[in-house]
């Protein structure tokens, strides 16, 4: 390969594939929000429409 | 599913058990992180990242693609995912259900997605299906020594020439029926299970699969003689295509049509998430492992291309590199010359089908969750339904010997124009003229990790929208000059045209009638700015 190609080669894989590992490792970091506001437990009278005939 | 799932056998936090004392089914939900983001990258990484992605950035530039690729990935790729998440996991709904809660006449937008996706669902089940079928034929080689000959002439017994009386026919073809019914049976299976043990259970076995199966490949590709040839094709730069509009356009194309984004999926699954969940922080690992992916699918099939020009002594020119001239013609062809080849064809038409049948899963969800919703429907009726109409739909249409050139129609002209003009819309609307920008920005840094700055109202009110726009213009004013493919201009007046028609019929036509059941839904965290009554007036 060229060194050219060989260069871009490289700048896309630490980029992109560290772009997917910094993500992860900052979602594994903080999965969660410490400060939610509160309420937002899940309240399931907003599918007041849907019926499940079958279960 | 160890992770972050502190709360995954806890049956009332997974939505199995309900809360409250109305009548009414818990809204189905996924059982953590883990479960949501597998299953937005099976949907996600699809036939797209395999066999779009590679041609895209080798015509465009080669290695400097990469600039304006992660460019339109960081002001739009990443935005409007952002902005489904957003729509879909504050107003709790599939994409009707979503749009309505924004302004109500909206909800035709929603049906305009969930027909996008009817439609890609009766051609992408084809797919499926010839990809199941070459995983069989990998076996014995089976495609002999001209693929070609094999795929159009054999399996899919295409008609040699192309005029009015050969585009379309009712000769059905056996070995693309029968596996065309069995991917519809399988999906059906899988919708009907539910959010927890259909859709997300499917990605969890597959994704990881997948992404084991397509390493080991592209792991093998690269060490095939000429494979270094390959890459350099791929790598090498060529600067001056920054200077061309066009190749800017193709990089937010490809970021667009890759990520499933704008046609009602990202809502669907944003809202089976817990409402107190992060989404922002899960966006960028699903919008990383697209693009991730679409590099090692560069990587292989360039390697792989690379060694069948060294190996037949033909130029890359002479071959197809995209779409399903890639898949089922050059493909099989490479496999055919290298050692130990019935085992690399089965890994490659095995990740097809997987990657290809987790985005089918998502497509139909999207349509099953618009239909429980608005027909208060429950899932099986909602799933067996829709299976049955679009499976007779898919089996009559695409499983004749003319089936690919109405795929290949239908394709060109609901994702060119289909997808586009949603896109466009829900940026004009949501963004612009309703102004929710701001609520849905907080509502993402309220449950986030990862905070939204003000720049998205730049990338999804400005960058986006205009992008969109010239690629709207560009690619209608080309049909109309020139006939797609050169087909017969009565032929596209139905199959393509006519496509782009029955999105605005069925987004019409599945609007009219009345929901049932009164919505007392209030978005949660409310928005700081008196908006909350707004909203309550907003829907009935």
């Amino acid at each position: 390969m060229t060194t050219e190609a060989i260069l871009m080669m490289a700048v896309a894989m630490v980029i992109i594939w560290g772009g997917l590992i910094v993500s992860i490792l900052a979602l594994r970091a903080r999965p969660e929000s410490a400060d939610l506001p509160p309420g937002g437990e899940d309240d399931h009278r907003e599918d007041a429409g849907i019926i499940e005939h079958d279960t | 599913m160890t992770w972050f799932d502190s709360t995954a056998n806890d049956p009332e936090a997974v939505g199995l058990v309900s809360t409250d004392k109305t009548t009414a089914a818990p809204r189905e939900q996924f059982t953590g992180q883990v479960g949501f983001i597998l299953s937005a990258v099976g949907s996600a990484v699809g036939l797209g990242n395999i066999w779009r992605f590679p041609g895209v950035a080798y015509e465009n530039g080669g290695g400097a693609f990469l600039v304006p690729y992660l460019v339109a990935l960081l002001t739009a790729g990443i935005p409007i995912l952002f902005l489904d998440y957003a729509l879909g996991h504050r107003f709790r709904g599939g994409a009707p259900q979503a749009f309505r809660r924004v302004k109500g006449w909206l909800e035709g937008l929603g049906w305009f997605q969930v027909m996008i996706c009817v439609l890609i669902a009766v051609y992408y089940a084809a797919v499926v299906a010839w990809a199941a079928s070459f995983f069989v034929y990998s076996f014995g080689l089976d495609w002999g020594d001209d693929p070609e000959a094999f795929f159009f002439g054999e399996h899919l017994q295409l008609p040699k020439s192309a005029g009015v009386d050969t585009v379309l026919t009712f000769d059905f073809v056996a070995a693309v029926l029968i596996p065309l019914v069995l991917v519809w049976v399988a999906v059906i299976a899988v919708l009907a299970a539910g959010v927890v043990r259909g859709v997300q259970r499917a990605n969890v076995v597959f994704i990881p699969l997948l992404i084991v199966a397509f390493i080991a490949l592209v792991v093998r590709a690269l060490t095939l003689d000429g494979a270094v040839d390959g890459l350099n094709l791929l790598f090498t730069p060529n600067w001056s295509a920054l200077g061309d509009p066009n190749v800017w356009i193709a990089a937010y194309g490809q970021i667009f049509f890759s990520l499933s984004v704008a046609f009602g999926i990202m809502i669907t699954y944003a809202s089976y998430r817990r409402r107190r969940s992060n989404m922002s922080g899960p966006g960028l690992v699903v919008a990383f492992s697209n693009s991730g992916f679409e590099l090692l699918a560069g990587l292989g099939v360039f390697a792989a291309i690379g060694f069948l020009a060294a190996d037949a002594g033909m130029a890359v020119a002479d071959l197809s590199i995209a779409g399903v001239g890639l898949a089922f013609v050059t493909f099989p062809a490479i496999v055919s010359e290298m050692p130990a080849g019935a085992f690399f064809g089965a890994l490659f038409f095995g990740s097809l089908v997987m990657a290809g049948f987790t985005s089918l899963v998502s497509i139909l969800q999207v349509v099953s969750a618009a239909l429980q919703e608005k027909f208060a429907l429950s899932r099986r009726a909602a799933t067996i339904g829709l299976g049955v109409v679009l499976g007779t739909v898919s089996v009559l249409g695409f499983s004749t010997t003319t089936g690919l050139i109405l795929l290949d129609t239908a394709d060109a002209f609901v994702n060119n124009i289909g997808i586009v003009a949603s896109a466009i819309f829900m940026c004009v609307f949501v963004i612009w003229f309703y102004r929710r920008g701001p609520e849905l920005r907080y509502h993402l840094n309220a449950v986030s990790t990862f905070q939204v700055g003000r720049w998205w109202y730049v990338c999804v009110g400005a960058i986006v929208p205009v992008m969109l726009i010239v690629m709207l213009v560009q690619y209608v004013i080309t049909r109309i000059n020139e006939p797609y493919e050169g087909y017969d201009t009565t032929y596209l007046l139905f199959a393509g045209w006519g496509s782009v028609a029955l999105l605005v019929v069925g987004a019409i036509v599945f609007t009219l009638p009345r929901w049932r059941g009164r919505d007392e839904f209030a978005a949660w965290p409310p928005y700081p700015v008196d908006t909350v009554s707004e909203q309550k007036g907003a829907v009935r």
